[in-house]
């Protein structure tokens, strides 16, 4: 049989690439968010938190339409992203920001509760000892909560390589381009290609079994040291 | 040495809570004792005392410089009051070793990294406590005591003007209780900073009363001459209940 990796190999990339990016964007961004949340009361607090989290319960396909109005050639930024010479729509980029709104609260929430589980004595500490909070955040907290925000950046990035509907609305499925491993996927098998899904497929568990299980390791070796 | 009047009110409690203290300590005194039942205000004097809360009125004078007046509208911040602060669990940083730990006052924002004049000042204050052996150690690789003063090296470390120590010895065992009482007796008095311990231990104030407050349900009252009373007494237990009992009567 005629056999062709680049079918395999140009999906499973651009998803790596995504997944990684959005991951990276998402980590510093919510990370940061978390922190600036982390023990706050009040409403402004409480729906700032709302906000970040909201990407968890709607519909991927809701945050694909919104981001459109927002991004989108006649949307809020359009214009101003086009004299910038950015285009995100039908783009690898636009498939990022898909995922990174997708995966933004699966951070949030991890760095968030690992920030808030740090001992409030210990950032005290620092505090009483002259550092500002910014260095309190770097050299105390972010270390200390460091495997709770770490476990939601492979949850992050293992959701990010499959993510669909966002990533549909606004980048669409142009094979070689924005087509990731989930919208090939789709594409084979709704093409009748039987063989190309499941190959798709069984890559697709591969990673990510490969992932979590890389990650478990990850973090077994930093508690032996 | 230190001039203190807090208000505050704490209401996100079960019961609410209401700080109101006023005293001062002279500076015949090298060293005083909060002494109260938990629950009485204490740490929370002390966390005022820092800059880790701020009092809803009042001030707090510290050898002269005044660190917070709700009438001027002062409150110098916590990083920039030079307030020593040793927890009860002496919240010596997990992640860090001993050496990094006491650095940190001096280091930047990556503790890992510290120059040549870092390493050697916290390695200096290691010595001098004792522990300069254990430099590498991590806080959960030694002993109670030892960790007390790795806390204590780490304060001294930041050039404090007041050092504040919360319960100093709640974490040990009786034995060495006694021991590191005159140990840290003895390493005041060689130092030239004032310093202010909480304890609800008779023999804490005892060992180190020279201003001795007493806390009650939020708030407090300095005892005059601690030292002339105590003679009249078996025990400092029984000095510290009469003396209670005496504020409850002066209440009533």
């Amino acid at each position: 049989m005629d056999f062709d990796v680049a079918f395999i190999w140009s999906p499973l990339e651009l998803s790596l690439r995504v997944a990684g990016a959005a991951t990276a964007i998402s980590f510093i961004v919510a990370t940061l968010a978390a922190w600036r949340l982390a023990r706050k009361r009040g409403p402004m607090p409480a729906l700032l938190d709302a906000l970040c989290s909201l990407p968890l319960v709607m519909p991927p396909t809701v945050l694909g339409y919104y981001l459109i109005l927002l991004v989108g050639r006649r949307g809020v930024l359009g214009p101003g992203l086009a004299e910038l010479g950015i285009n995100l729509i039908f783009s690898w980029q636009g498939a990022v920001v898909a995922a990174t709104v997708v995966v933004f609260p699966l951070i949030y929430k991890s760095a968030r509760a690992a920030l808030e589980q740090v001992d409030k004595h210990l950032e005290d500490a620092a505090r009483t000892l002259g550092a500002s909070e910014w260095r309190v955040f770097i050299s105390v907290s972010l270390p200390l909560a460091w495997k709770g925000i770490f476990a939601g950046i492979m949850l992050a990035f293992a959701r990010g390589m499959g993510e669909f509907g966002a990533t549909l609305m606004i980048a669409g499925n142009i094979p070689g381009k924005t087509q990731t491993l989930a919208l090939a996927i789709y594409d084979a098998f709704q093409a009748g290609n039987d063989l190309q899904a499941s190959w798709l497929v069984a890559v697709t568990s591969a990673v990510c079994v490969g992932l979590l299980m890389a990650a478990e390791l990850l973090v077994k070796l930093k508690r032996r040291r | 040495m230190i001039s203190l009047h807090l208000e505050k009110k704490f209401r996100n409690g079960v019961t609410p809570f209401t700080l109101d203290v006023r005293y001062d300590i002279g500076d015949e005194h090298k060293c005083a004792v909060l002494f109260g039942p938990s629950g009485s205000g204490k740490s929370l004097t002390m966390q005022c005392l820092a800059g880790l809360i701020r009092p809803d009125a009042g001030h707090i004078r510290v050898g002269g410089c005044t660190l917070y007046d709700s009438a001027q509208n002062v409150s110098v911040s916590v990083q920039k009051r030079r307030i020593g602060y040793m927890f009860q669990d002496y919240a010596l940083f997990p992640h860090l070793n001993l050496l990094q730990n006491v650095a940190y006052p001096r280091t930047g924002c990556w503790p890992w990294r510290m120059c040549g004049d870092e390493r050697h000042k916290a390695q200096a204050m290691l010595e001098r406590l004792g522990i300069g052996h254990l430099a590498a150690h991590l806080p959960s690789q030694i002993s109670g005591g030892q960790r007390q003063r790795a806390a204590l090296a780490r304060a001294l470390n930041a050039d404090p003007l007041l050092l504040l120590l919360d319960e100093p010895f709640s974490a040990l065992d009786p034995l060495l209780r006694e021991r590191l009482r005159e140990e840290l007796l003895e390493l005041i008095s060689d130092l030239t900073i004032p310093a202010v311990i909480i304890s609800h231990d008779p023999d804490d104030v005892d060992t180190f009363a020279g201003g001795l407050v007493l806390y009650d349900k939020g708030g407090a009252r300095t005892v005059a001459d601690y030292a002339g009373l105590r003679s009249g007494f078996a025990t400092a237990g029984k000095c510290l209940r009469y003396l209670q009992e005496q504020g409850g009567q002066a209440e009533a």
